[in-house]
C-alpha cells in the first residue's frame, strides 16, 4: 500500500494540513510549557524532528518483522532509544539549552504525535515515504513551536531571538509559562477565524 | 488479666516514646528546628546562656548525619534579646530533608560539648510531598504535562472520573516499580543512561498487566475503565514521575507519595475542567472559539488560580 503523494506533498502536508500542534492538537505539553521564546521552540523542534525522522525510518525498515500484537511496545521502545540518543547529544554539546528544556527532552518519548505517525504512516509505507513524512511532521512541529515562541517573545519581552525589536514590553504576562494556554487558545481561534472567512469568501 | 498486659505494653510504649524527650529536657537544649530561610537553624536553650560563648562560630561543629567529614560553614550566630534563642546562619543553603548534627563546644559549665540532631518531622515531610504534587506543583496546571489526554478526556464528568482513577492506579504501581528498578538495578550497575527506555518499558508493562488482570478479575470494572488504559501511556506525567523520583533520589515512601499526588492532582484537574466544560456546552461561545480553543483559555484561567497555591507550606 503505497501513498500516491509526492515527497514534497508529504512534507507540506505535515507543515500545513496536518500540523501537529494547530491541526491535530497533539503534543500540547511543550507547546504550552516551554514555547516562551523562538529559540526554545527551535531547540525542542530540532529534537522532535530528529526523533521523528529516525524512528519513522527504523519502523519502516523493520515493519515486516514486527508482530502486529506487540507493535505499540515496539514503537515505544524505538522512540525511547532515539530519545536517549538526542538526550545525550544535547547534554554533551549544548548543555545550556539542555538545562533550559529541563525534563521536556526526555518526555519526547511520551509525545503522542510520534507514536501516532508510526502507527498511521510508517508501519504501512516505504522507507522513503516515511522519511519524508517524518521530515514534514518534524518541520510542522518546529514551525508550530516557533510560531508560538515568536508571538510570546514579541508580546512578552518585545524581542525576537534575543534582539530588541519593539523597544518596549507590550504584555509582560506572556512571559509567564502559564500564558501558553492563552496563547495556544488564541492562535487556534485565529486560525479558525481565517478558515471561516476563507470558506465564506469561496462560497460567495 | 489480658487488660493488665495490654496496659503494661501501652505504658512501656509511652515510656519508650517519651524517654528521648525526657532525656533531652535534662540537657541544655529546649527546642531546635530549621529556620524560615533555607540557610538557618534555630536553637532554643533551656536556660540563659553566655552570649560570648554562644555567638562565637568557632564553638560549633555542624554536619549532615550521613557524611560527618564535611563540616558546614557557619556564617554567624545571633542570640536573641531573651538570651535563649540563637539563630545559626550558614554560608550555603541547607537541605532540610536530611538530618543535621549540631555540636556546641564549651557551652555547659563543665566544658562538655552539647550534641543534638536537627530534622524535620518525617510524616509532615511526606505529607508535604503529597500536597506539593497535588496542588502547589500540580502536574497539569503548573508543570504543563499530560495536556493531550487532559483536553481529550475532560469533556464529560464521568469520563474525567474514569480517566483520573485509572491513571492514579497505574501511576502508583508503575512509579513503585520504577523506583525499585532504579534503586536496585540501574543505580548499582551504572546503567543510568537506560532510564528512559527502562521506565517507558515498565509503564507499558504495567498498563498491559492491569489490562489483563482487570479483564479477568473484574469485567464490570474493565468495561468502565478499560478504554482509558490505552490513553494512560500517551500521558507525559506517567513518565515524568519516575524521572523526577530518580533525579531526587526519593526513597520508597516519598516515591509513593509523589505518585499518589501526581495521580490525585491529575484527577482533580480533570474533574474541575470537566465541570466547566459541561457548563460551557450550554453557553453562547463565538464560533471561532468553539471546542478546543475555549478549553485552552479556561485551562489558562485554572492555571492562574493554581498559581495562588505557590508558597503554600504546611510543615
Amino acid at each position: 500500500m503505497a501513498t500516491d503523494k509526492t515527497n514534497l506533498q508529504l512534507v507540506v502536508n505535515g507543515i500545513l494540513n496536518e500540523n501537529p500542534i494547530f491541526r491535530l492538537v497533539l503534543s500540547m505539553c511543550p507547546a504550552v510549557g516551554i514555547s516562551t521564546t523562538v529559540m526554545n521552540g527551535f531547540m525542542l523542534g530540532i529534537a522532535v524532528f530528529f526523533v521523528q525522522v529516525c524512528s519513522s525510518c527504523t519502523i519502516a525498515l523493520f515493519k515486516n518483522v514486527i508482530h502486529p500484537r506487540i507493535r505499540i511496545p515496539t514503537y515505544t521502545l524505538t522512540i525511547a532509544t532515539w530519545v536517549t540518543v538526542i538526550d545525550m547529544i544535547l547534554a554533551a554539546y549544548l548543555p545550556e539549552a539542555y538545562a533550559r528544556m529541563g525534563i521536556f527532552i526526555k518526555l519526547i518519548v511520551a509525545f503522542a504525535i510520534i507514536t501516532m505517525r508510526l502507527e498511521m504512516f510508517a508501519s504501512k509505507e516505504s522507507v522513503t515515504a516515511s522519511f519524508w513524512d517524518g521530515i514534514g511532521m518534524g518541520l510542522g512541529f518546529m514551525f508550530g513551536m516557533m510560531a508560538l515562541g515568536f508571538v510570546r517573545e514579541l508580546l512578552g519581552m518585545g524581542t525576537i531571538l534575543g534582539y530588541d525589536v519593539l523597544g518596549f514590553k507590550p504584555l509582560l504576562f506572556f512571559v509567564l509559562p502559564l500564558a501558553g494556554f492563552f496563547c495556544v487558545g488564541l492562535m487556534m481561534a485565529f486560525f479558525n477565524y481565517i478558515e471561516i472567512v476563507y470558506k465564506r469568501a469561496r462560497r460567495a | 488479666m489480658i487488660n493488665h498486659t495490654i496496659r503494661r505494653i501501652l505504658l512501656s510504649l509511652v515510656l519508650a516514646l517519651a524517654l528521648p524527650v525526657l532525656a533531652q529536657a535534662q540537657e541544655l537544649i529546649a527546642a531546635k528546628s530549621f529556620g524560615k530561610a533555607a540557610n538557618e537553624i534555630v536553637v532554643t536553650f533551656a536556660g540563659t546562656v553566655e552570649r560570648a560563648k554562644v555567638e562565637d562560630p568557632a564553638n560549633y561543629r555542624i554536619y549532615e548525619e550521613k557524611d560527618p567529614d564535611i563540616q558546614l560553614a557557619l556564617e554567624s550566630v545571633v542570640l536573641a534579646e531573651d538570651e535563649k534563642t540563637a539563630t545559626l546562619t550558614f554560608k550555603e543553603p541547607l537541605n532540610p530533608r536530611l538530618p543535621h548534627v549540631v555540636s556546641i563546644n564549651r557551652l555547659a559549665e563543665s566544658g562538655a560539648a552539647a550534641t543534638f540532631t536537627v530534622m524535620k518531622p518525617y510524616l509532615g515531610y511526606l505529607f508535604s510531598i503529597l500536597i506539593g504534587a497535588l496542588l502547589i506543583n500540580n502536574f497539569v496546571f503548573t508543570k504543563y504535562l499530560g495536556l493531550c489526554v487532559f483536553f481529550g478526556t475532560s469533556k464529560r464528568k464521568d469520563t474525567a472520573k474514569g480517566m483520573g482513577l485509572t491513571f492514579t492506579m497505574v501511576i502508583v504501581v508503575s512509579a513503585i516499580m520504577s523506583w525499585f528498578f532504579y534503586q536496585f538495578i540501574l543505580k548499582p550497575y551504572g546503567l543510568n543512561f537506560l532510564q528512559i527506555v527502562v521506565f517507558i518499558g515498565l509503564v507499558s508493562l504495567t498498563v498491559q498487566a492491569v489490562d489483563t488482570v482487570l479483564r479477568k478479575v473484574n469485567p464490570v470494572l474493565f468495561n468502565a475503565f478499560g478504554v482509558y488504559l490505552v490513553l494512560v501511556i500517551a500521558n507525559c506525567v506517567i513518565i515524568a514521575v519516575p524521572l523526577i523520583l530518580a533525579d531526587n533520589e526519593y526513597n520508597f515512601w516519598e516515591s509513593f507519595m509523589l505518585a499518589l499526588g501526581a495521580g490525585g492532582g491529575f484527577l482533580l484537574a480533570l474533574y474541575l475542567m470537566s465541570s466547566v466544560r459541561e457548563r460551557m456546552e450550554l453557553a453562547n461561545i463565538p464560533p471561532t472559539f468553539k471546542g478546543v480553543p475555549i478549553a485552552f483559555i479556561v485551562a489558562g484561567q485554572f492555571a492562574l488560580a493554581f498559581l495562588g497555591f505557590s508558597g503554600l507550606s504546611l510543615f
